[in-house]
């Protein structure tokens, strides 16, 4: 796996980019990684991020948009607006998780 | 006196009633199986249903003729889960008490959960789904009445119940159009939660360049919110629109209403298990096989064949108090049907993508991966015939049950690099 410097940090990342170690995160760099795909993080946003940390240091894999809804309280539908076009991906991205298990 | 109890005699529950029985002795165990009816389905023929190719009556069996003798039959909506105090309660007011539970009551489409799709003035008159057997049958009537206009087959929500049956329903209606005459009055559209016509990269520039070749639009990316029956639109999440006159739907599946609040079963009643050993998160007597857990693998018969058989020996040395050695690797075999009695088949598990190659076997097959054959089409419909007579009953086909690597081309290394 790669290694990459992201604000002033190295850190793993997969093929696509998504960060492979979870202790590696953290805030500075979740700006850096949001400024990539041009999402400017609100508190609506941090929300979202912090619920996907907090589940995937219980669960061990990245929250769907279904679990972000039922279990964090974030509906779909303001996932869309918050992380346009393709927010499983988007979130889990800048949360510095996998990318949702391939729904195979 | 030990109880194993089964919970639905569908694909995977009849395998593991077979596999079982030949493993325990019946002095000391004694195995039930329990499901809301005796009918079993063959659920792949679904798929061909709509475009004429079979009867019901080719597709449903009795349940109890392929359960051994000697294992009990209990037939009974279950209504309740007590996975604390160990029983089972059926809507006929039994109570079944379990020393070890299998869970196989799979997964079924569940149309209520979009708002709009199952509204009366468009539900099975103008929007059908093909995986139950009520909806590909007025799926099929329809087609034949149909003189054409906008088609749109969609996906609501993964996982779903055989991952590549929307888009070999896709494939199947171009060439039903086509032999009679009117593919040009016809417009298909596949909409699709996913970024490409499937999940992995290889396989989905495959499938891909096969729906471009067929005139197929791709409408990637879409989480439908709500389906509006007035104006017989689809409309996503972040307010796109496709409008349809003809909607072939795959609704949300869900796993079995009884799963929901007992503590084992995710947001979509999938029981959470351990993907190599099947064993139930939180109980140590608890497993789920089949469509009904959580496993990141396809939600299909064979992924359920091959499960059942590192099942039964991990299940023999669970009881007895050794550690559980083998360990599933995800392993799935699909043919997928292409039109023009032609067939693809993909071979892959939780590690390895579907690649292109020969199979089963190195240099001479006589399948090929990711290819249209002739030959893989008639393996599908040979597949029907080993359906009842040898994997239910839990027979050996000739396929093993851990993916093997022989005969298959490695992705090229661009692959990697086009995944967006």
């Amino acid at each position: 796996m790669p290694v990459i410097e992201i604000a002033g940090k190295q850190v793993h990342v997969n093929e696509e980019g998504f960060l492979t170690e979870y202790d590696e995160w953290d805030e500075d760099i979740a700006q850096v990684l949001a400024q990539q795909i041009d999402v400017s993080l609100t508190d609506e946003h941090w929300k979202v991020i912090r619920f996907l940390r907090a589940d995937f240091a219980t669960e061990g894999e990245s929250a769907t948009t279904r679990r972000v809804q039922t279990v964090g309280g974030i509906p779909v539908k303001e996932q869309f607006a918050l992380f346009p076009k393709k927010p499983a991906k988007k979130m889990a991205y800048i949360a510095g998780l996998p990318k949702p298990k391939g729904c195979v | 006196m030990k109880q194993v109890l089964i919970l639905g005699g569908g694909t995977a529950g009849t395998m593991v009633a077979n596999d079982l029985h030949g493993r325990l002795s019946s002095r000391d165990w004694r195995i039930t199986v329990v499901d809301a009816n005796n009918r079993h389905l063959y659920q792949p023929g679904l798929l061909l249903l709509p475009f004429g190719t079979y009867q019901p009556k080719d597709l449903v069996r009795r349940r109890d003729r392929y359960l051994p003798t000697g294992v009990n039959y209990v037939i009974g909506d279950i209504t309740h889960l007590d996975a604390e105090g160990q029983t089972v309660d059926l809507s006929t007011g039994a109570r079944l008490p379990y020393d070890y539970l299998v869970i196989a009551t799979g997964t079924s489409p569940r149309p209520d959960q979009t708002p709009g799709m199952d509204d009366p003035g468009i539900w099975r008159t103008s929007a059908f789904d093909f995986y139950t057997l009520d909806g590909a049958l007025a799926l099929r009537d329809r087609l034949a009445a149909w003189d054409g206009g906008r088609l749109v087959v969609h996906i609501t929500e993964m996982p779903i119940k055989c991952p590549v049956a929307p888009l070999e329903f896709a494939f199947l209606a171009d060439d039903f159009f086509r032999r009679r005459d009117m593919r040009e009055q016809v417009d298909i559209t596949f909409v699709t939660p996913l970024e490409g016509a499937f999940t992995k990269p290889v396989a989905s520039r495959h499938l891909g360049s096969m729906l471009d070749s067929r005139r197929i639009h791709l409408e990637p990316d879409f989480v439908v919110e709500h389906v509006d029956p007035e104006t017989r639109t689809l409309v996503s999440m972040d307010e796109r629109e496709v409008a349809f006159d003809l909607l072939v739907t795959v609704p949300l599946n869900m796993g079995a209403d009884f799963l929901a609040g007992t503590g084992l079963a995710d947001e979509l009643n999938y029981v959470q298990v351990d993907k190599g050993t099947f064993l139930a998160r939180h109980h140590d007597n608890v497993f789920a096989l089949g469509d009904a857990s959580d496993i990141p693998a396809s939600k299909a018969g064979s992924v359920a064949h091959f499960a059942v058989e590192v099942f039964g020996q991990n299940f023999v040395d669970h009881v007895e108090g050794r550690p559980m050695r083998a360990a599933f690797d995800g392993h799935a075999n699909c043919f997928i049907e292409s039109g023009n009695g032609r067939g693809l088949l993909i071979d892959f598990n939780y590690d390895t993508e579907p690649l292109t190659g020969v199979f089963p076997w190195p240099v001479v097959g006589p399948m090929a991966l990711l290819k249209e054959t002739r030959t893989n089409h008639w393996g599908k419909l040979a597949f029907r015939w080993i359906y009842w007579n040898l994997l239910l009953r839990g027979r050996p086909i000739p396929i093993p049950t851990h993916m093997s690597m022989a005969g298959k081309v490695p992705a090229e290394p661009a692959a990697a690099a086009q995944r967006s």
